[in-house]
C-alpha cells in the first residue's frame, strides 16, 4: 500500500471509531445527475466515458453525490458516513488527476449549529498533527444579504444564481446599481416596446424556429419592463455587500462587526453564526483566533449554501488539504421533494503525505 | 532528415495555403496522380510536403509528427488541451477567416447579448425541466466562453453538420457555429448575438513543440527566415 492508502485507512478507522458507518460508492456514476447539478462546466474537470446501454457515465469527481443518494433511499436519521477511496478529475500540468478522499459526512435534522461544530471539529482533530491554516466562512450570510436588498424578487433570484459566480455576481450588482448605461441593444428593445406591443415586434421579427414560444418570450419581456421600472438597488445597500464580502478576520470579531452594521436582513443570519461558534467553543475550537472569510467557498464549491470551511497548507502550491461545508440545497435536489440536512467534508491524504510530518 | 510541413490536403484553404507560401518564395505543389496525396516544396532545400486533412493537423502537430502545420486556429483551440503547450503560432495567413459565433432564433427579441441567453436558460430549464441545449461541434472553446461569461443552466448538444436546422428539428434552443457571411444563419431565422465571438478563426501557421527541430536545425533557420518568422522559444531542440 503506498503512504497515502495506509494513511486513508487510519483515518478512516479513526472516523468509524467516532461513529461513523462505512459506505462505498461505484466509480463510475452516471453523468446525467452530476451535470444536472454542477452544470456543463463539470464536463472540463470530470472524465466522461460513454456507455452502449447506460449512455454517458462519469468517473466519480466526488463521493457526496452518491452517498446523499444512498441515504436519500433509506437512510436512518441522524447518520453519520464515512469513506475513503480515489477520485477523479481533470487537472492542469503538474497536478494528480486520480487522488483518494477520506470524507465524512453528516446528516441531522435538529440542531445545525450542533452538527457543524461536530464536522469541523471531527476535521480538526483528524489533522491536528499537521501545520495547517483553518479557514471558515459562511454562504447563508451572503444569501441573507441578498434577500434583503431593497429590491425586487426577480433581481434578488438572479443574484442568488450567482452567489458562486463572483465576476458575474459583480456586474449584475453594479446593474442593478444603475451604474453605467444599459446595454445597446437592451435599450433600443425597451424603445421598441414604447411604440409597439410586443406580439407586433414578434411578428415583424419573421417566423418562431424551436421549443420557446411566443408566450415564454412575452413573458420575459413583461419581466424587462418590470425590470426598468424598478428604481436602482440603494448605492448604501451595495457598499455595504461588497464591505461584506470582504470582511476578513477572527470569526468572532467579525460576527461583532456584522451585528454592529445593524442591518436587520442579516439578524437571523448572524444569530446562527453565533450559535455555531458557541457549538464550536462547546467542542473546544478556540473561535476567538478562528479565521473567517466571508467570500470563503465562492468559487469552487457551488453545493454549499451555509457555513464552510477549508484547512490550507501554508505552500501555496498545494491544493487545500480539506474542504467542507453544509448542502442542504443539494439533498432537496438530488431528494426529488425530500431533503434532509447535511454537513461534511473531505480529505486528500496524497497532499497530507506530500506535506511530510503528522501524527 | 526533413522538416515536415502539414498543408491541408484540398480545396480553398490548400490553394491559398499555396499561394501564401509562393509570396515567401516557397513552391507548394502537389505531384504524382490528381487524386494521390503527394507533394513537394521547392525554395528550401529539406523540406517534405504531408498533405493532410485540416482537421487533422492539430493532432499531428500536437504528436510532433509534423515540424509546421498549416490549419484553422479554431481547430488547434478546440482540439488541444492547452494548446500553447504544445503549438507556437508563427503566423496569421489572412485567408480563411470565418467567426465562431453563438445565435438563436430571431424571433427571440428579447435576447440580443449572453446576459438575456443566461437569464432565459434560467427559465427554460424551470419551465421544461432540463437545460437549455446548445447544438455545436466546437465543445470545448464554447464551453470555455460561457464560462468566462458566467452563463449557467444549459447544456451542449453535438452536431456535426446542418447545425443551423437542429433548432427547427426540435434537438436544440441555440447554436454556437463557424460563419463567414451570416447567410446559412440567416435562412434558417437566426440572429448572432451581439458580444464578441467565440472565436475568429483563420487560416494560421503552427510550430509543434514536440517535433524533433534539433535534427533539422540548419533547415529551420534558412525557412524561418524566408517566412519572414522571428526567433522561436520553446521548440524541442
Amino acid at each position: 500500500m503506498t503512504a497515502a492508502a495506509t494513511l486513508a485507512q487510519n483515518l478512516l478507522a479513526q472516523l468509524q471509531d467516532a461513529g461513523a458507518q462505512v459506505v462505498t460508492a461505484d466509480i463510475l456514476q452516471p453523468a446525467e445527475t452530476l451535470l444536472d447539478l454542477y452544470g456543463e462546466d463539470i464536463r472540463a474537470r470530470a472524465y466522461v466515458t460513454h456507455d452502449p446501454a447506460l449512455g454517458e457515465m462519469m468517473l466519480r469527481p466526488d463521493f457526496t453525490v452518491p452517498v446523499v443518494q444512498a441515504h436519500m433511499q433509506g437512510g436512518a436519521e441522524p447518520a453519520r458516513y464515512c469513506y475513503a477511496g480515489p477520485v477523479f478529475r481533470k487537472q492542469d500540468q503538474g497536478r494528480a488527476r486520480e487522488y483518494l478522499q477520506v470524507g465524512f459526512e453528516l446528516f441531522a435534522r435538529d440542531n445545525p449549529a450542533r452538527a457543524d461544530a461536530e464536522v469541523f471539529a471531527r476535521f480538526a482533530q483528524l489533522l491536528s498533527g499537521y501545520d495547517l491554516r483553518p479557514v471558515t466562512g459562511d454562504i447563508g450570510i451572503l444569501k441573507a444579504a441578498v434577500a434583503g436588498l431593497d429590491t425586487s424578487a426577480r433581481r434578488k433570484a438572479a443574484l442568488m444564481r450567482h452567489i458562486w459566480r463572483p465576476k458575474r455576481f459583480r456586474a449584475l450588482l453594479e446593474r442593478m446599481g444603475g451604474q453605467g448605461p444599459l446595454a445597446a441593444p437592451r435599450a433600443e428593445l425597451l424603445r421598441a416596446l414604447q411604440v409597439a406591443p410586443c406580439a407586433t415586434l414578434l411578428d415583424q421579427a419573421g417566423p418562431l424556429v424551436g421549443l420557446r414560444n411566443e408566450a415564454q418570450i412575452a413573458e420575459r419581456v413583461a419581466a424587462l419592463l418590470e425590470d426598468a421600472a424598478t428604481p436602482p438597488v440603494p448605492a448604501a445597500q451595495i457598499a455595504a455587500l461588497e464591505g461584506l464580502l470582504s470582511l476578513s478576520g477572527g470569526a468572532r470579531d467579525v460576527a461583532r462587526d456584522l451585528r454592529a452594521q445593524g442591518w436587520d436582513a442579516l439578524v437571523p443570519a448572524l444569530d446562527r453564526l453565533e450559535a455555531r461558534l458557541d457549538a464550536l467553543d462547546d467542542a473546544g475550537i478556540d473561535t476567538s483566533s478562528l479565521p473567517f472569510e466571508a467570500s470563503f467557498g465562492r468559487t469552487n464549491m457551488e453545493y454549499y449554501d451555509g457555513f464552510v470551511f477549508g484547512f490550507i497548507a501554508q505552500r501555496a502550491d498545494m491544493p487545500p488539504v480539506a474542504t467542507g461545508g453544509r448542502y442542504d440545497a443539494l439533498t432537496t435536489v438530488l431528494g426529488q421533494g425530500r431533503e434532509i440536512p447535511a454537513v461534511g467534508g473531505v480529505i486528500r491524504p496524497d497532499t497530507l503525505v506530500a506535506l511530510g510530518g503528522g501524527a | 532528415m526533413m522538416l515536415k510541413l502539414g498543408v491541408p490536403s484540398k480545396g480553398r484553404l490548400m490553394e491559398k495555403t499555396f499561394d501564401w507560401f509562393a509570396t515567401h518564395g516557397l513552391t507548394l505543389q502537389r505531384t504524382g496522380a490528381d487524386r494521390e496525396y503527394a507533394g513537394s516544396v521547392a525554395g528550401v532545400d529539406g523540406v517534405e510536403l504531408v498533405l493532410l486533412s485540416a482537421s487533422e493537423i492539430p493532432r499531428e502537430l500536437a504528436a510532433g509528427r509534423i515540424h509546421l502545420g498549416v490549419t484553422g486556429s479554431d481547430l488547434v483551440r478546440e482540439t488541444l488541451a492547452d494548446w500553447q503547450a504544445q503549438v507556437v503560432e508563427l503566423a496569421l495567413m489572412g485567408f480563411g477567416h470565418a467567426d465562431l459565433v453563438v445565435a438563436v432564433p430571431k424571433a427571440w427579441v428579447d435576447v440580443e447579448t449572453l446576459d438575456d441567453l443566461d437569464a432565459v436558460a434560467a427559465a427554460f430549464r424551470a419551465r421544461h425541466g432540463f437545460r437549455l441545449r446548445i447544438a455545436t461541434k466546437y465543445h470545448r472553446l464554447v464551453r470555455e466562453y460561457l464560462r468566462a461569461h458566467g452563463v449557467a443552466d444549459y447544456q451542449l448538444v453535438d452536431s456535426q453538420g446542418a447545425t443551423e436546422g437542429t433548432i427547427k428539428n426540435l434537438t436544440a434552443e441555440a447554436i454556437a457555429d463557424i460563419t463567414s457571411t451570416g447567410e446559412t444563419l440567416q435562412a434558417n431565422h437566426l440572429k448572432i448575438l451581439h458580444d464578441a465571438p467565440v472565436h475568429c478563426s483563420q487560416a494560421t501557421l503552427f510550430a509543434s513543440r514536440a517535433a524533433d527541430w534539433r535534427a533539422v536545425a540548419d533547415i529551420r533557420t534558412t525557412l524561418f527566415a524566408k517566412l519572414g518568422v522571428g526567433d522561436v522559444g520553446g521548440l524541442n531542440g
